[in-house]
């Protein structure tokens, strides 16, 4: 345990507070105590910077199951670090528009910020552990708290569906990554990351390694809401802007592009890789951009819009790993999709982080985000509209921003591909820059949306529930922190170059930067005409154009049926899948009890029949048995004497009696065999079991013989019959071959060397197996507190008139 | 179900304290001899079962002035607590101490912490009996 | 002794459950019940019956008979009390709100699915 440990765990412990700020200091919003964390995070992990900028890391662990190779091993280096940053920066942000998002008189607001704090604790995690169980773990982790913060307004339905639809998405992405992750570590023998990366030549070779690949790669396609797995990142803006801005656009929908960045020394070498990354975020970016231009809410066109840039950077990361296969060349170019991936990483999550927030802002002012009835807002909101513009350019790739100098290296990795010749990029690879480009006009085409749609055109004021204003100053300061670095990283890029973007280019593709190198980053503005610029000029030229026309053209979606589309694809499997699981268990589970019984009877029976047919296990020896006494026999006869009243008993009263014969008839057999502890425990819980009865029995019904069928009773004495015969046989056979020797001497030999003891029984009950008497007690303490709360909370409507008397 | 027994009243006030002592008796002898925790706890919740069957609930409960909920709370304590105690001093949990102590007028005794945990036991058997059995008879 | 013993035991389980098996509530109980006392009868039949004194030290036998089984049971004996006063209360609140005891009336219907 260290201070990164606890700097990564302090989400966890701030979120335990957090009940108790909202309850005891209810005037105070509770954001402004939980900002306190993620800045305090920030300036921490600032401190990491110099460490990291020289390709070093810092590397802390403690055991966790040592037995199986998993320990928490918290590793900083540039793309954790990063991360990291992202993830507190953004958060702290997130938090303080949050203060002015949500309202504390309104809002469960101690719901709202544990999840967000348990997230930002589970997203540090996931990008700080080496050992890939935890960060299994953690990745889980998040899936869950963006599940509870999706359904955070829980009594509206489009929330619940959203966040089930990606719960299950993403959740089916985690299980599959643990299975590649299995399979990993059997091929490498460790969790280790590193390690792993150590031996990434010999796992190559691996027959099992392209499983282990698309394993991994199924759970980082789903979690960045990749093609087409991206159907749930739609739905999920039902949840808080706030949220949308921090979890589905900053950070964690960017966990699965950190976890291909993480793996890519592992797998990168191969053509698979390389195609299938490449070829699934190329396809994305098209796919998301397209279908954003014909979205109606802001939110939904900028969910779109975040998984055709997701798309985008996990392309450049495919792209990237061509790189690997010139590792010759001394200057080799074609890093740049690498850098390009990191540092369009960094710009997304300013540009996009700001223009959530003034979809927010807007939302909040207007009370509707629908641009169908929006527009003309300028006037009324001059700030947020600059902020926006300021967004909306970056992310459309204009300049001055920082939107226009990723973009631009977007496609000079794009471009490059069309030089090399591998992976049969001579025959398929036109296409990416074309989907590049194509995905780009579009880009450029809802980013005007977002803007113009929303501040220029009609005013409305007869489609808004409010009278729109500018936002308070609080709900602005977020936004125009992002808008500000925005321009500034778009003006001085270089700021970044060496500080973080080195670093965390270096981590992804560790072979090419040898000890003491540095991979050279160096972000320009001008590069003369290059094709990159025409391009960029080309996308200006034709979006500006289709977006004049857009009520023109806009028809042509309606061409697309919707019924063949991938949300239809899943609820109809969905459906299907409940139906089907609901017939199947209907068939067997008839609501019966009883039924349940003789199920587990009928098992019972079968299984342990079968073992001892098939084993040969029955066996029957005479030797060594306890001789048989006079009073043995007597027991013996009462005890069946007791079992036969209790069954053909017809009032409740003999019954009740005949059980206590038969437990006081138990007790004295304890005598016998020598058990006086037993007996006398037995003794005294029959006298308070039958002064129980007694004191119930007012309460309790008749005991009255249902109708009950012969065949029924016919049945019954089967299964009871079986049972019994199979106990007893279990018995003999137990007795007649002694498998080992017994444990017990142990006990004997040092319940006074240890324990200082005489009685064993009671030494083994509070000293040696105490955990089992401390689980007793609680279970007896649950049973007390069951019973207590049956009789005294009565909830139903007899209850209450019975309480009232 | 108001009794007026007056014969099991005076025998059950005398017979009560016998059977406390003896229930205390056990609970103590238990690291030695047959006992313990469960039976000294059952044997004094049969004690005060038998006052509630000679007398009502509410002159025991007045007798009693005891939230056995309450009681069961501390003696889960009490034995989470015990064994819990052992992490302070650096050994693992449950781990349990002895030793002899000379006390003035007893002489020479030894003291567990196992008898912590056993108390902790005996509270808890006794809350729960008593809260089942005075929940039940409450609800008549 | 054993023998006689698993044949007791074999009874007992026998019988509790027939009567977990019929309808009515308070036989369901009852046979609960019996199925400890038959569990824990099996328990201290397996560790070995009569093998020596009492498992007290203070009786300074050669041999005593198997501590561990009657430690098990003495915590199995105090948790079936627990269980069965549960039970009994679960069954009389059960009667009192639904008015029967028969467990086919019990049944979960379609609508609480």
């Amino acid at each position: 345990m260290s201070l990164l440990h606890l700097a990564i765990f302090s989400p966890f412990l701030m979120a335990m507070l957090v009940p108790f700020f909202y309850k005891g200091l209810r005037s105070i919003h509770t954001g402004w105590f939980v900002l306190v964390l993620p800045i305090l995070l920030f300036t921490y992990f600032l401190g990491f910077l110099p460490i990291t900028r020289n390709n070093q890391a810092v590397e802390k662990s403690f055991d966790w199951i040592p037995s199986l190779g998993i320990s928490f091993t918290a590793y900083v280096d540039g793309l954790g670090l990063l991360f990291a940053l992202l993830i507190t920066g953004i958060g702290a942000l997130v938090v303080l528009y949050s203060i002015f998002y949500l309202s504390k008189e309104k809002e469960s607001l101690h719901n709202f910020y544990v999840y967000l704090l348990l997230f930002m604790g589970a997203m540090l995690g996931v990008v700080l552990s080496d050992n890939l169980i935890t960060l299994y773990m953690f990745w889980e982790l998040t899936s869950i708290s963006s599940f509870l913060l999706i359904a955070y307004w829980y009594d509206r339905e489009r929330s619940r569906y959203g966040a089930l639809k990606s719960m299950l998405l993403t959740v089916f992405g985690g299980l599959s990554m643990l299975g590649g992750i299995l399979l990993l570590s059997l091929m490498g023998d460790t969790f280790s990351v590193r390690e792993l990366i150590s031996q990434a030549g010999e796992l190559n070779e691996h027959p099992l390694f392209l499983f282990a690949m698309i394993l991994v790669l199924l759970g980082a396609f789903t979690k960045s809401a990749q093609f087409p797995f991206y159907i749930w990142l739609p739905d999920a803006m039902e949840a808080p802007t706030p949220v949308s801005a921090y979890l589905h656009s900053a950070t964690m929908v960017k966990a699965g592009i950190y976890l291909v960045a993480r793996l890519s020394p592992i797998f990168a070498f191969s053509g698979y890789w390389f195609w299938i990354v490449g070829a699934v975020g190329i396809f994305t970016l098209f796919w998301g951009s397209l279908n954003a231009v014909k979205q109606t809410d802001l939110k939904g066109i900028l969910a779109f819009s975040t998984v055709s840039q997701l798309g985008l950077i996990m392309s450049l990361l495919g792209v990237g790993a061509a790189a690997l296969h010139f590792d010759a060349l001394d200057d080799n170019i074609y890093t740049a999709a690498t850098i390009a991936a990191v540092f369009h990483l960094i710009n997304h999550a300013t540009f996009k982080g700001s223009l959530f927030m003034v979809v927010g802002v807007v939302d909040h002012e207007t009370g509707t985000r629908d641009i169908r009835k929006l527009g003309g807002l300028l006037g009324f909101m001059p700030v947020t509209f600059t902020i926006a513009v300021i967004g909306a350019f970056s992310m459309a790739g204009l300049p001055p921003f920082n939107g226009f100098l990723s973009k631009e290296m977007f496609f000079t990795g794009m471009i490059q591909l069309l030089e090399l010749n591998i992976f049969n990029l001579q025959t398929w690879g036109l296409l990416f820059p074309i989907l590049a480009w194509v995905g780009s006009v579009f880009t450029f085409i809802y980013s005007m949306m977002i803007v113009f749609k929303t501040f220029s055109g009609k005013y409305q004021p007869e489609k808004l529930d409010k009278k729109p204003h500018e936002a308070p100053v609080g709900m602005l300061i977020s936004p125009m922190i992002l808008a500000a670095l925005v321009v500034v990283f778009g003006l001085f890029p270089n700021l970044l170059s060496y500080s973080l973007i080195q670093p965390a280019a270096a981590a992804i593709i560790p072979s090419l930067v040898g000890p003491g190198e540095k991979l050279s980053v160096h972000i320009s503005h001008w590069h003369g005409f290059s094709t990159e610029l025409l391009m960029t000029i080309g996308v200006v030229a034709l979006g500006a154009l289709m977006y004049v026309t857009l009520s023109k053209w806009i028809k042509l979606y309606t061409v697309f049926p919707g019924k063949v589309s991938l949300n239809n694809l899943y609820d109809t499997s969905l459906y299907a899948a409940e139906r089907g699981a609901y017939s199947m268990t209907k068939s067997y589970m008839n609501g019966f009890i009883r039924t349940y019984l003789v199920y587990i009877f009928v098992f019972f029976i079968g299984i342990l029949g079968f073992t001892m047919w098939t084993e040969n296990a029955f066996t029957f020896n005479q030797n060594n048995l306890a001789p048989i006494g006079v009073y043995e026999i007597v027991l013996v006869v009462i005890i069946t004497a007791g079992i036969i009243t209790i069954l053909m008993a017809k009032s409740r009263l003999t019954s009740i009696i005949a059980l206590g014969a038969v437990g006081y008839t138990v007790s004295l057999f304890f005598v016998i065999f020598r058990a006086p502890d037993l007996a006398l425990t037995q003794l005294v819980i029959e006298t308070v079991s039958v002064a129980l009865f007694l004191l119930c029995f007012f309460h309790l019904p008749q005991l009255s013989r249902h109708e009950e069928r012969m065949g029924f009773k016919l049945g019954n004495v089967l299964v009871s019959l079986g049972v019994g015969a199979m106990v007893t046989l279990m018995a003999i056979s137990a007795h007649s071959n002694k498998m080992f020797d017994s444990i017990s001497s142990y006990y004997v030999a040092n319940t006074y060397e240890k324990a200082a003891g005489k009685n064993m029984v009671n030494v083994i009950l509070v000293d040696f197996r105490g955990f089992d008497t401390l689980f007793e007690i609680s279970v007896l303490a649950i049973a007390g507190l069951g019973i207590f709360g049956m009789i005294k909370l009565r909830l139903s409507k007899k209850g209450e008139e019975a309480d009232e008397n | 179900m108001k009794t007026n027994d007056v014969i099991l009243q005076t025998t059950s006030k005398v017979v009560f304290f016998m059977i406390v002592l003896f229930a205390i008796h056990l609970f103590f002898a238990g690291h030695y001899n047959p006992g313990g925790g469960f039976v000294g706890g059952l044997m004094t919740s049969g004690a005060i079962v038998l006052l509630l069957l000679a007398f009502d609930i509410k002159t025991v409960v007045k007798g009693f002035p005891i939230d056995y909920i309450i009681l069961v709370g501390i003696g889960l304590l009490f034995a989470v607590g015990t064994a819990a105690g052992s992490l302070l001093f650096n050994i693992p949990f449950f781990t349990h101490a002895f030793g002899d102590v000379t006390l003035p007028v007893l002489g020479k005794t030894s003291l567990h912490t196992a008898m912590l945990f056993d108390t902790g036991v005996y509270l808890v058997v006794i809350g729960v009996t008593m809260t089942i059995i005075q929940t039940i008879g409450e609800s008549e | 002794m054993e023998i006689l013993m698993s044949l007791v035991i074999g009874a007992l389980l026998a019988s509790a459950v027939y009567l977990m098996l019929s309808k009515s509530l308070l036989r369901i109980i009852i046979g609960t019940g019996l199925l400890s006392h038959g569990a824990h009868l099996l328990i201290i039949t397996m560790g070995g019956l009569k093998r020596g004194a009492a498992p007290l030290l203070g009786e300074e036998a050669a041999a005593y008979v198997d501590p561990l089984p009657q430690a098990l049971i003495l915590t199995a004996i105090v948790i079936s009390f627990g269980v069965t006063a549960f039970f009994l209360v679960l069954a009389y609140r059960a009667y009192q709100e639904l008015g029967t005891d028969n467990m086919d009336e019990m049944r979960g219907n379609e609508a609480n699915d």
